[in-house]
């Protein structure tokens, strides 16, 4: 009924009529499930369709983090890729732009240039040591940017030359399209990946916000919602809202605590050149111990106490929930404006009842690049084993005074004994 | 002009071209208004209309020309403010083209929001430039020190807040426009921006660095123009007819040339090779510094090939001309390519120039399409082969560190200097 509302107020708009039509959603359900769920109707049917995605999603998720961070590092890529095919297909079929076959190899190539430049200089911060053994490695790693410019370059290089007289809009259009959809999903993979760097939780609790959120909000929707939340998604109620903000928050702070007690969720992911492998293994720093809270005296007749032991993440829980319940479902939003935009109900069929993968991250992202500003403006500092990659490159000269410069300060600070040498 | 139109004609047409011939209502792009200044109009009343677009381009480049040279003269904030200047007004017209095609002046969010994101991007940007090269200056204001402190949570929230902006702003006849405008506003903003302060950083590595590069492009153009109008025969590329082999290789050679003759001389001036540095206690830019090795003459050998023609043996050179070759290089090979695009946008949207600011050229845009590569070119490579990270800001960042983090690094600098005998083992400084 929207569709077709749609089309009699854009009449006037003749840009929309090479839109294609939608093709019905095909139905990828399992048959199993179709077969044991023959009974109930249709609305029901679909519930528990969901229901059982759901579950079966947040479980894979388990099962991946309990497999490690070079898992999770693998499903993060994989994720991006299968996203960023998402957009690239929609914007084929709006364009018609099967027929021009550099496309796709564009297409590809840049995201494996962009990709190339973000994972070489992860590889760099993180892998300092293993790269320091390898030759070949070196000379990457040192003329990184320029080896990704330049390829970068051939790519620009081949799109002019591959213009094609009729085309040329067509092909504009998709080159765009192309850098903004990267922009979106390559970037934001990046900080996730970082974020995940910095410990498991900062992965963990954001992405359980959002998705607590989601569902949380769906229940509150489901049995109080009656105020409209905006139009572009009409299904959002106020209560839904509200509702999904404090569940969310409330769920942060007790997840922020399970999480905080294991060494394994709290310390940097490090990698060790001596095992090859990734450990988390440290001291846990002072986010994650216990300290104790005087409560505000408003709070205490409601809960009976004068302080509580909290762990000081648990503060950044809250505000990373309020930022998920808040702000993340502008993103949601943004999503169901753009496939209000094109005409399409999901982003592609990959899960059954939900849509492409691209339905289920569309929160994630504004989320994921959230973290990553609040943990380098608030948390961490720079990243000492960077700062120090970069002094080792610096000229002698150069290294003489920072070093005398830092020896003054340290001094300064009381960190370093004047009269100790060496 | 009429040539483009009815090749276009015959061609066979997709849905989306053909649509743009109905925005224009005619099909025939508005013919550019004729803003040469009257002056100008009267003196070449006489010539016939070949020569006079001729003399007409050949006076506004000598102009602008000698404007770059007086801005040089006026030192590097009065070019930084100018780099701001084209880099606002290039934004403005690649917008201004968006509106066009979208018919979307009726959206009144867009033109607001399209500002406030160049105002984001812009204000991340120097924010960031600004703590790098005032640091000391920073450090001392109390809410210049909170301002950087949070830098980029604040841009990522300023930002934030436009995007919701967007959401909100989401009108039901309207999505697509809107979107592709939203898009349109940050392709431009990555194109425009990103550049422009790539620009300012390569000025603040010193004068020349800003300074060979742009004359370069400038060069090319000018030469390609010359051997294509003297010796033209032969096509490079269909998206630009008037563009040849011959002017293409011949604006090469002579950019290289110019490039080394260019470095010669101004290698030799300190307020040009040094890097720009603000001088906290008389509140002005500086360029004075010992020359770098980059910029003090050396005996080279001539490769044997070319000593039957020079007829030296050797030759005094500055290191920094074997880099010029490499800057000329690209502005000559590649460069064009910037230009090709241009053309191919200007095609694609059916517009003979960006704008008419300037008479007998076009837009800023047209003037600069072939600089935006050139400018992340030369920034990359002094990022990859001249310099290394900046000293300064390697200092700041380590004041940020955890006390035992900062003794880690501090010991670990200590004995990378020991090793290599920089300091002696029993030092005091």
């Amino acid at each position: 009924e929207v569709d077709l509302e749609e089309r009699l107020h854009e009449l006037d708009l003749r840009s929309d009529s090479d839109i294609p039509d939608v093709p019905p959603p095909t139905d990828s359900t399992p048959e199993i499930l179709k077969r044991a769920l023959s009974g109930l109707s249709a609305r029901w049917k679909n519930w528990w369709i969901r229901g059982i995605l759901s579950l079966a999603m947040i479980s894979g998720f388990f099962l991946i983090i309990y497999l490690g961070s070079f898992m999770l590092m693998l499903l993060v890529l994989s994720i991006q890729v299968k996203c960023y095919h998402e957009i690239i297909t929609i914007g084929y079929r709006v364009y018609h732009s099967y027929d021009l076959p550099w496309f796709r190899s564009l297409s590809w190539y840049f995201l494996l240039c962009v990709n190339y430049f973000f994972y070489g200089e992860t590889v760099a911060d993180y892998f300092a040591t293993f790269v320091q053994r390898r030759e070949q490695l070196q000379f990457l790693i040192r003329y990184h940017r320029f080896i990704s410019f330049a390829l970068y370059l051939t790519g620009f290089c081949m799109f002019v030359l591959s213009l094609v007289k009729k085309h040329y809009r067509l092909q504009f259009y998709m080159f765009a399209w192309t850098h903004v959809t990267l922009l979106i999903t390559v970037t934001q993979s990046h900080l996730v990946i970082q974020n995940l760097f910095e410990g498991m939780i900062w992965f963990l609790v954001p992405i359980s916000s959002v998705i607590c959120n989601d569902i949380t909000a769906y229940i509150f929707g489901f049995f109080f919602g009656r105020t409209p939340l905006i139009k572009l998604s009409p299904k959002k109620t106020w209560e839904g809202f509200i509702g999904g903000f404090f569940s969310t928050v409330i769920f942060g702070f007790i997840f922020s605590y399970f999480l905080a007690q294991h060494q394994y969720f709290v310390c940097p992911v490090e990698y060790n050149s001596e095992t090859n492998r990734f450990v988390t293994e440290c001291e846990p720093s002072e986010l994650f111990q216990m300290k104790k809270y005087s409560v505000p005296p408003l709070l205490q007749p409601v809960l009976g106490w004068e302080t509580v032991n909290m762990y000081p993440f648990q503060m950044h829980s809250f505000a990373l929930s309020t930022f998920a319940s808040l702000i993340g479902p502008f993103g949601g939003f943004f999503a169901s404006g753009f496939k209000r935009a094109f005409k399409i109900k999901d982003f592609a069929d990959t899960i059954p009842g939900h849509g492409g993968i691209m339905d289920r991250f569309d929160c994630q992202y504004l989320m994921a690049t959230f973290v990553h500003v609040y943990i380098t403006s608030f948390i961490r500092g720079p990243n000492p084993s960077k700062l120090l990659k970069q002094l080792l490159i610096l000229q002698p000269e150069q290294q003489l005074s920072v070093y005398k410069t830092l020896k003054s300060h340290l001094v300064e600070k009381g960190i370093l004994q004047p009269s100790l040498r060496g | 002009l009429q040539e483009s139109e009815s090749e276009n004609k015959l061609d066979g047409e997709t849905a989306s071209d053909s649509e743009s011939k109905s925005d224009f209502g005619g099909s025939s792009p508005v013919p550019t208004s004729d803003d040469t200044p009257e002056v100008l109009n009267r003196a070449l009343s006489n010539l016939s209309s070949r020569w006079k677009n001729w003399w007409v381009r050949g006076i506004l480049t000598l102009a602008m020309i000698t404007f770059f040279f007086i801005i040089i003269y006026l030192g590097p904030m009065v070019l930084m403010t100018i780099v701001m200047c084209v880099q606002i007004k290039c934004f403005h017209e690649i917008i201004t083209i968006g509106y066009n095609v979208y018919h979307s002046y009726d959206l009144p969010w867009f033109r607001t929001l399209s500002w406030y994101f160049l105002l984001c991007v812009n204000y991340f940007f120097y924010g960031e430039t600004v703590t790098d090269y005032f640091f000391t200056l920073v450090q001392r204001e109390e809410p210049l020190r909170i301002l950087s402190k949070y830098h980029r949570f604040i841009s990522f929230a300023l930002y934030l807040t436009g995007f919701c902006m967007f959401v909100l702003s989401l009108v039901k006849k309207h999505y697509r426009l809107q979107f592709y405008m939203f898009g349109w506003t940050h392709v431009t903003l990555l194109i425009v921006v990103t550049q422009s302060h790539l620009i300012i950083h390569n000025l603040f590595e010193g004068m020349i660095w800003f300074i060979v590069p742009i004359s370069c492009v400038i060069c090319n153009d000018i030469m390609a123009y010359m051997f294509g109008f003297f010796f033209g025969r032969t096509p490079l590329i269909k998206l630009s007819p008037k563009k040849t082999w011959e002017g293409f290789i011949g604006g090469f050679f002579s950019t290289v040339l110019f490039g080394l003759l260019l470095s010669y001389v101004m290698s030799g001036y300190r307020c040009f090779t040094c890097p720009v540095e603000f001088n906290n206690d008389t509140n002005s830019f500086t360029v004075d510094c010992e020359p770098s090795e980059l910029f003090q003459l050396q005996e080279y050998n001539i490769p044997v090939l070319l000593q039957s023609v020079l007829g030296w043996k050797t030759v005094r050179m500055y290191p920094f001309q074997i880099h010029s070759i490499a800057l000329s290089t690209f502005a000559s090979l590649i460069g064009p390519f910037g230009g090709f695009f241009a053309s191919g946008f200007k095609r694609a949207f059916k517009i003979k120039d960006f704008a008419n600011t300037i008479p007998g050229h076009g837009g800023i845009m047209d003037r600069f399409d072939c600089q935006y590569l050139m400018a992340t070119f030369v920034n990359v490579y002094i990022a990859s082969f001249i310099r290394g990270p900046n000293p300064s800001k390697l200092i700041q960042q380590f004041l940020t560190l955890r006390p035992d983090q900062q003794l880690h690094i501090f010991n670990t600098l200590k004995a990378h200097l020991v090793d290599r005998g920089v300091l002696g083992s029993l030092e005091d400084a």
